[in-house]
């Protein structure tokens, strides 16, 4: 008898050690809409084992984005902070600071671990509060041409989080309590958002001009698709930077992605791709080469897809 | 007023020439013997910008910075070649420069940032070795400076700088006080090369020498690189011949 109970003792302490890690996720939203790759995020977490928590930080948010957040599962607690000097987000905004919400959120629930997506959001404000807090993680490095796996001995650890790397966690079926906590700039579209979208058409220069993105605005509508572009076609001028895909851009996964007239910079890993021209490098990494003018399979392209499209 | 001196931060990367990124059999790393390196090229659009800002005269000095072996003076002597006035090469070398992160590299940024009393400190956004985008937002916290991150644009106007950042929603402009870190993106500038007569002045300028003691910087690190790895292979592609095949096989795979 007294051996069983021994043997059991030691098989929850695994589980005892897992209660004391704690992550804390500062939520990606715009104001009254939760960002879905925060769902991704989220599953990040809680593969850190023990609870997660959210932090939610803005001038009008707290009953949209908090709602939103207590029904996505494996969600313990939210934390709401509203005050007006959280507009936009700004990690030093005339001295009072997002940093130092959480850093206060930090001392006041002993948090093991904090993290946010690998946003420009994230990426901005989480070294910030690094400096002032599970252990192993990976990461990519040389434009993910390899992986590198790292230890953190540090107490608290910081991390920002690809969430494409993680499946969205379910967004029903939560139930987390929400806690106020004291408190010391983009334009909504229809399509879906490039980083959680499920299908990406990208353009490249050989689409030579910006008018013509519209065939992919086009192709795109009809998929349900997000449009993405190369750095060559944003530093040539046809699109905005922040359509840019790559190693300095955002990081897709989607299921599908079409490469249009794009050459392919080893940076740019691809499933479809179309290129007029058959030598073109991309072709190397595509899971299925169309080596055509890309002006000339648009047309067919958009009735094949129509056909398909209806039949499903 | 104009500022007194703007710090720009560089590092030493591997020349970025992808397919022959090879892992170590023994996964501690990635080939790094023989391989040639130069100024990360973000390092080269921040050396390039403080420049510009000199020559607009708003600025009366720009110093390169950068921690690592000897090598990294040769590095620096470009950004001299490029216009900066003076260097200083902090030397980090063996299992110190091995164990260097960006925590590091940020806490001595930091303190020669104070100790010569910069008003703006300039770094690329990222180096293209760790791809890490940490440095620049970690020294500004050490110092409780405001951050204007992934620049492509900066206008220094009076006592601040307006900085247009590319974020994922398109761009934001913000205007932050002085002294301030920024870190450049890609399309902040185009770096120029350095002409001969520039490389040949830039001989005389000064390097000075120091070590992370001399700045009271510990470098611990408590981040270890356990292993490297290459990412999974991908299989060979299919081509097809004409758009219905295309469609066709997507289909036929329940892509679509």
């Amino acid at each position: 008898m007294f051996t069983t109970i021994n043997r059991r003792s030691l098989g929850q302490l695994p589980c005892l050690v897992q209660r004391f890690q704690s992550t804390l996720v500062i939520a990606g939203h715009n104001n009254n809409q939760l960002k879905a790759i925060t769902l991704n995020i989220i599953t990040a977490a809680s593969k850190v084992g023990g609870e997660v928590t959210c932090l939610v930080a803005e001038t009008n948010c707290a009953k949209q984005v908090a709602d939103q957040i207590s029904k996505v599962q494996g969600v313990k607690k939210i934390l709401v902070a509203q005050h007006d000097c959280y507009k936009g987000l700004l990690p030093f905004w005339d001295g009072i600071e997002l940093t130092p919400l959480i850093l206060a959120s930090q001392k006041q629930f002993n948090f093991t671990h904090i993290c946010a997506g690998a946003s420009a959001f994230g990426k901005n404000l989480l070294p910030r509060v690094s400096v002032k807090s599970q252990d192993t993680f990976v990461r990519t490095i040389y434009a993910g041409n390899a992986l590198a796996t790292v230890k953190c001995n540090e107490k608290v650890k910081v991390f920002t989080v690809r969430g494409t790397s993680f499946e969205p966690a379910a967004a029903e079926g939560g139930s987390a309590a929400t806690e106020q906590v004291a408190s010391p700039s983009p334009a909504g579209i229809d399509r879906p958002e490039l980083t959680s979208a499920k299908v990406v058409v990208s353009g490249g220069k050989g689409l030579e001009s910006g008018e013509n993105i519209k065939l992919l605005y086009d192709l795109a509508d009809k998929m349900g698709a997000a449009v993405g572009a190369s750095r060559a076609a944003v530093d040539a001028g046809y699109v905005p930077n922040d359509m840019q895909v790559g190693q300095t851009g955002k990081i897709v996964a989607p299921e599908l992605y079409i490469a249009v007239g794009i050459s392919g910079a080893i940076q740019h890993l691809i499933i479809v791709a179309i290129n007029k021209d058959p030598e073109a490098p991309i072709f190397q990494v595509a899971e299925y080469g169309l080596a055509e003018d890309l002006f000339k399979v648009r047309l067919s392209m958009m009735t094949r897809l129509d056909i398909v499209i209806l039949k499903v | 007023m104009s500022p007194a001196s703007v710090f720009v931060c560089l590092s030493l990367t591997l020349l970025s020439d992808y397919p022959v990124i090879r892992v170590k059999p023994d996964h501690s790393g990635v080939v790094t013997d023989g391989v040639k390196h130069s100024m990360n090229p973000f390092c080269e659009i921040a050396v390039e910008e403080a420049v510009k800002l000199k020559e607009k005269k708003f600025i009366k000095e720009v110093v390169a910075v950068s921690c690592g072996p000897t090598q990294v003076t040769e590095t620096i002597r470009t950004a001299l070649a490029m216009g900066c006035d003076r260097g200083i090469h902090v030397e980090v070398s063996g299992k110190d420069y091995e164990a260097m992160g960006p925590l590091q590299i940020a806490k001595i940024f930091a303190a020669l940032a104070k100790k010569e009393e910069a008003s703006l400190v300039i770094l690329g956004k990222q180096a293209i070795d760790d791809d890490c985008n940490q440095t620049g937002q970690m020294t500004a916290a050490l110092l409780d400076w405001p951050q204007g991150t992934f620049a492509s644009e900066v206008t220094i106007d009076g006592e601040k700088v307006k900085v247009v950042r590319e974020i994922d929603g398109g761009l934001e402009t913000i205007k932050i006080s002085m002294p301030a870190v920024l870190t450049a993106d890609l399309r902040l500038n185009t770096p120029r090369y350095a002409t001969l007569p520039n490389i040949m002045k830039a001989k005389k300028k000064k390097i000075a020498n120091m070590k992370p003691a001399d700045l009271g910087v510990d470098m611990v690190s408590r981040v270890e690189v356990l292993r490297v790895d290459e990412p999974p292979t991908r299989l060979a592609g299919v081509k097809v011949e004409t758009v219905d095949d295309l469609v066709a096989k997507l289909k036929a795979n329940g892509t679509i």
